[in-house]
């Protein structure tokens, strides 16, 4: 079932370091890499299908191309490891295990984009994962793999890690940059016509960690290897994470299109002892609910999971078992939203607070069926009313746990 | 009002990291950083030097920092235990956690425990679902936790103190 291309190293002792991580095949790309023209590269990346994997699923070829050509102000890259939607850990595995194909991506990347400078900007609280890429960057400058010339070539490139300080907002793209130019992180309003980011006024690209991982292998291998997983629309391999009472919760790589239940049931080991499968949360815990049986037809590929009305977002599966009551399900998400909503739009900094009172009242038992119009009202104002897919979000997950399970909120109504 | 002055090795630090960036403005949250590492806290007398080295006005260090949760705006106990409380590590037992925490330590979120050893926050995802329940002392990741190996973890800090 698993295929590796991202964690193909991650089992190896010792991954993390240079020595180990060249004797396995870390940086064979970068004499092929020099030998394609900038352009061929983006266009390999662009046919192989790749996506984004930051939750989005946005094809990442074409995204490259928004980054103007012959520009005489400098360009970035900037690497999204931000990593804060509930269920994702994910590219943590990358910046334990494997920091070297990640600064190998970045070669491929900023060599394909013309870019000279990359920032690796990594969540506050990973601050053993940001250690860990800094000792990696570290290496690969004393080793001549990136700095005045990326190994012996004529291309220079240097990496920065920049170290988040606890907003989960700032996994928002243009939030992040906000935070990355020393400001709040408060998302920026976006163009009609798709651009690239500006950081300080100068184009720069915004990638996931996995995401940009997955470019070497592209480049190594062509675009026809890397579409041979996964489906037609969703090409490719993902890290999918498991988390709550299963036997084994953990990252595992997949192609896109395995049915969930098999992935739950084999890699995961299925339910732990006495405990029985009630919902799921695909991808992340922006991700529209899902429930036991919804999840047996459930397929991991984006179009799928569009088909049966959620999203596969970060593929940070959330498994939810019998013994959860459905209402401190919802309330401990709202209390996550209300937390860290930026608070720059008015429906989305009220309404999280709003629904936060309403869910504690009902849990004190002061609740009535009306609370539940009031919440899906709440939530029809929050829903694409405001700069960011933040409040959306919050809407989706919260409207689908009301209409789908109901009858729980009915119960807790009754208990008084 | 004391002053706040950083270190020869922070100094040293932000000298080294001030030359990755185009402009100094992305120096904010290095900066603040250096600070809370070396003091524990980010204090009113630390904003307002970092707004000397950045050219900014002492309010906009403060409405940085202060949107961002790290950053300590008061002084906090020697080990500061963050508790993850969001979903996973609700479903896996984060509130047994909690309640194990206010019978041993006696501190709530918030509170600092009397002999100014402890402190405990409670955070939001910290992705360590996996692992959940998890928390972090001092930033150091503690993950797939009991009452008992919570209780190991507790006496090892008070012996280090």
């Amino acid at each position: 079932m698993q295929v590796k291309i991202v964690s193909k190293n991650f089992d190896i002792p010792d991954s993390h370091t240079l020595e180990v991580a060249q004797k396995n095949n870390r940086y064979s790309t970068i004499d092929k890499l020099f030998t394609m023209n900038p352009d061929d590269v983006i266009e390999e990346v662009a046919k192989s299908g790749l996506r984004g994997k930051g939750g989005g699923g946005a094809p990442c070829g074409p995204k490259w191309k928004y980054m103007p050509k012959d520009d005489p102000r400098p360009s970035y890259l900037i690497v999204n490891g931000d990593e804060s939607e509930p269920g994702t850990f994910k590219d943590r595995q990358i910046f334990e295990y494997d920091p070297h194909l990640l600064i190998e991506g970045i070669i491929c990347s900023s060599y394909a984009m013309g870019i000279h400078d990359a920032y690796i900007y990594i969540r506050g609280e990973y601050k053993f994962w940001s250690d860990r890429v800094d000792a990696a960057i570290e290496e690969a400058y004393e080793a001549g793999i990136i700095g005045e010339k990326v190994m012996g070539h004529d291309f220079s490139l240097n990496i920065t890690v920049h170290r988040g300080a606890g907003a989960y907002i700032c996994g928002e793209k243009s939030a992040l940059i906000e935070s990355l130019e020393g400001k709040r992180g408060h998302p920026r309003l976006k163009p009609h016509q798709k651009e690239c980011e500006w950081y300080f006024g100068n184009p720069a690209t915004v990638n996931n960690v996995e995401t940009i991982a997955s470019v070497p292998f592209i480049v190594e291998n062509g675009s026809e290897a890397y579409r041979a997983h996964g489906t037609k629309s969703s090409p490719g391999t993902m890290l999918f994470a498991m988390s709550g009472p299963v036997k084994n919760p953990g990252v595992y790589e997949l192609p896109f299109g395995v049915k969930m239940i098999d992935f739950i049931e084999t890699l995961g080991g299925g339910m732990q002892e006495g405990k029985k499968l009630k919902a799921l949360i695909p991808g992340g815990s922006s991700c529209p609910i899902l429930t036991a049986e919804e999840v047996q037809n459930a397929v991991l590929d984006y179009e799928s999971m569009w088909d049966i009305g959620s999203t596969l977002g970060t593929g940070g599966m959330i498994v939810i078992d019998e013994s959860a009551n459905m209402v401190e399900v919802a309330k401990n998400l709202i209390e996550f939203y209300h937390h860290e909503s930026c608070g720059q739009c008015t429906p989305c900094r009220e309404g999280t607070s709003w629904i936060d009172k309403i869910l504690k009242n009902v849990l004190e038992g002061s609740g009535n069926e009306s609370d539940l119009n009031t919440i899906l009202d709440v939530c029809g104002t929050m829903n694409g009313k405001t700069i960011c897919v933040f409040a959306p979000a919050v809407s989706d997950i919260i409207t689908s746990i009301v209409k789908k399970f109901r009858h729980e909120f009915i119960l807790e109504f009754n208990k008084k | 009002m004391t002053t706040f002055v950083y270190t020869h090795e922070k100094e040293t630090e932000y000298q080294r990291l001030i030359k990755k960036y185009p402009n100094s403005d992305s120096m904010m949250l290095p900066a603040l950083w250096l600070v809370q590492e070396q003091q524990g806290w980010v204090s009113p007398e630390s904003m307002i030097y970092i707004a000397n080295k950045l050219k900014k006005p002492p309010i906009e260090v403060h409405s940085v920092a202060s949107f961002y949760t790290m950053f300590n705006l008061k002084p906090i106990g020697t080990h500061h235990i963050e508790l993850c409380k969001t979903i996973s590590c609700m479903l896996m037992g984060s509130r047994e956690l909690k309640s194990h925490i206010k019978d041993t330590i006696g501190i709530e979120p918030g509170q600092t425990s009397e002999d100014g050893l402890f402190h405990l926050t409670e955070v939001e995802c910290m992705g360590a679902c996996g692992g959940a329940p998890a928390l972090a002392i001092n930033g150091k990741y503690h993950e797939k936790l009991t009452c008992d190996t919570l209780d190991k973890l507790v006496k090892e800090c008070k012996s280090c103190k």
